[in-house]
């Protein structure tokens, strides 16, 4: 078995939640890889969508925008943004990737600015982008990012994207279409699901070798436990190697440590 | 949630838009013009402007160097994807407003320290929206209305830092949105082919700027290379954005270097790290913007101060993925 980093975990797991035939829209880095080591591997038909306007391209390399070139490589269409977001509306996309600075236990994010002001933010970040758009939209919203107690927070200082936002209820109450939300949280520790009743983040597994006292440890809020906590599958062989040799074979992203 | 009071930037009302559309002429005449005369005549202190394509692909890389260059002020900016080219109208502190739905970051590449410096400072007042609200701000203005119904935002700190309204569907009694339109003063656009008319022709994908360039009172096209109007006439389906909506035709070769450009050339990523790293302290962000804008007289310059059309060789193979042996090619 070869050995792997908590990048190459985090992708590889990722990954496996596409299934064959259904529709992804993506962000550059991480889940971009994901999306391109699950159309190499298991889901040949994934259409990934990109919210500058590429439609079902065969990704040859890293994109390094979501509207350069690569987005457009083979591709059946380039249109327009107006017509991804209507899509997205429509409810035809199943899955969106999403990330952020903060993230809070219904797994509303935040990718606005840190600091209680929002006229005189302590830190800037570039905005929602199409983030607020893929969550309040797509169907299932899995987030990957590192985990720690600056990012996983009681209260996010911005809700940028809607999570579950006060819990069950609240998303459909805020006029958001009913059955869309968070569907998993994908860390460098641990993968989450979603609780229904409560509409808070539950462990689901743990990576090997990682102890549950460390995941609640970097963790700023109160987590849902179920009664038998798994361990995560480890990224197999053929993974490592797909993602290694045509993923990324420059190592742009799973060459980074998360942490 | 409590709303807050946020600012429109630009006209909504679509009478007052149906005035001025009224009155701009549909006559068919030559419209080239070089890039200093068209930001010079096109773009006054204190304009709302939009850039065409999305940050770092398909941008009027020539028209935003000008635009520092001739010293514009208080302009406001939509901020609909503004990536590398927010950056160049930070480099000149061009703006004083602006629509967020994303800006100073380069995506992958990371976030400019002096570009975001000036988003944190007092210099720059904003309004939140999102990626697709803004297209649709668009769309309502490209629509000739003042508004339209959107599911996005909802519930969200982005929703009410925006200027949207909540409204009820009259037919299902659904919550939505009414995100206002947006009509800017100018929208300046790289496409790839135009004619002296301004028909223009767009490859690939077209982000908002067929929205935009019915959206705004003035039409700027760089393209990279003119064509005769037969383009347009024998293939019609050529005509991304047609003439009557432009006011203005620059033919400018590889005119979104370093920018992306669709099936023309790739990214140039050393460039733009140079510049994100250039902007880790004052002194070598000075230094840098000096040497690429102000020190040069113009457009073509500043290709050549990168290296020029060798350069642009390599990032036309990079652009089609050829294989060469060089191992500069590869890191271009």
């Amino acid at each position: 078995m070869l050995k792997y980093n908590s990048m190459e975990l985090m992708i590889s797991v990722a990954s496996r939640f596409l299934e064959d035939g259904v529709s992804v829209s993506v962000g550059t880095g991480a889940p971009c890889t994901a999306a391109m080591l699950a159309q190499k591997l298991h889901a040949p038909n994934l259409l990934i969508i990109f919210e500058a306007g590429g439609i079902a391209p065969l990704l040859p390399s890293m994109p390094i925008s979501v509207g350069d070139s690569r987005t457009m490589y083979k591709a059946y269409q380039t249109t327009s943004m107006a017509e991804i977001m209507e899509a997205l509306q429509r409810g035809m996309v199943d899955y969106c990737f999403l990330g952020g600075a903060q993230i809070d236990m219904y797994g509303n994010l935040n990718s606005t600015m840190i600091g209680t002001e929002y006229d005189s933010p302590k830190v800037r970040f570039p905005g929602s982008g199409g983030a607020n758009d893929f969550g309040s939209l797509a169907w299932k919203t899995i987030i990957v990012t590192p985990q720690n107690v600056r990012r996983f927070v009681p209260k996010v200082d911005f809700v940028t994207t809607p999570g579950y936002l006060t819990g069950p209820g609240a998303r459909e109450k805020a006029g958001l279409p009913p059955g869309t939300g968070p569907y998993k949280v994908i860390t460098n520790l641990a993968v989450f699901g979603y609780d229904q009743d409560t509409g808070r983040m539950v462990i689901e597994s743990i990576h090997p070798e990682v102890k549950l006292d460390e995941v609640k440890k970097n963790t700023g809020f109160k987590l849902l436990i179920k009664d038998e906590v798994l361990v995560t599958e480890p990224p197999t062989d053929e993974e490592l190697k797909i993602l290694r040799e045509d993923v990324d074979p420059l190592k742009l992203i799973i060459g980074r440590e998360a942490k | 949630m409590r709303r807050e009071e946020r600012k429109i930037f630009t006209e909504v009302d679509p009478d007052a838009m149906r005035d001025l559309f009224r009155r701009k002429s549909k006559k068919l005449e030559n419209k080239l013009m070089s890039v200093k005369n068209a930001v010079n005549s096109m773009i006054h202190d204190g304009d709302y402007i939009a850039i065409g394509g999305f940050g770092s692909i398909r941008i009027p890389t020539a028209a935003l160097h000008e635009i520092v260059r001739q010293g514009k002020k208080n302009l406001g900016l939509s901020g609909h994807t503004s990536t590398h080219d927010c950056q160049i109208l930070a480099a000149g502190r061009c703006f004083n407003r602006c629509d967020i739905a994303y800006v100073i970051g380069l995506e992958a590449m990371g976030i400019p320290k002096m570009t975001r410096k000036y988003f944190e400072s007092d210099a720059v007042e904003y309004t939140e929206w999102t990626n697709a609200s803004m297209s649709w701000r668009l769309k309502a203005a490209a629509m000739g209305l003042s508004f339209l119904p959107v599911r996005t935002m909802l519930g969200t700190d982005t929703g009410r830092f925006s200027a949207a309204m909540e409204i009820k569907c009259p037919f299902t009694g659904r919550k939505y949105y009414a995100v206002p339109a947006l009509c800017p003063d100018v929208a300046v656009i790289h496409v790839h082919e135009a004619d002296i008319y301004g028909n223009s022709h767009i490859n690939g994908i077209i982000v908002s700027d067929v929205d935009l360039a019915k959206a705004s009172k003035r039409v700027i096209i760089t393209a990279e290379r003119l064509v005769d109007t037969d383009f347009f006439r024998n293939n019609p389906a050529n005509t991304t954005i047609p003439f009557y909506l432009v006011d203005a035709v620059i033919e400018v070769p590889y005119g979104s270097y370093p920018g992306n450009m669709a099936y023309e050339y790739y990214l140039d990523v050393k460039h733009l790290s140079d510049w994100l790293d250039a902007e880790k302290d004052e002194k070598s962000y000075k230094a840098f913007i000096n040497k690429y804008i102000y020190g040069c007289r113009d457009f073509n310059e500043y290709l050549n101060l990168n290296g020029g059309l060798e350069k642009m060789k390599r990032l036309r193979d990079l652009e089609y993925l050829i294989k060469t042996d060089k191992e500069e090619t590869r890191n271009a």
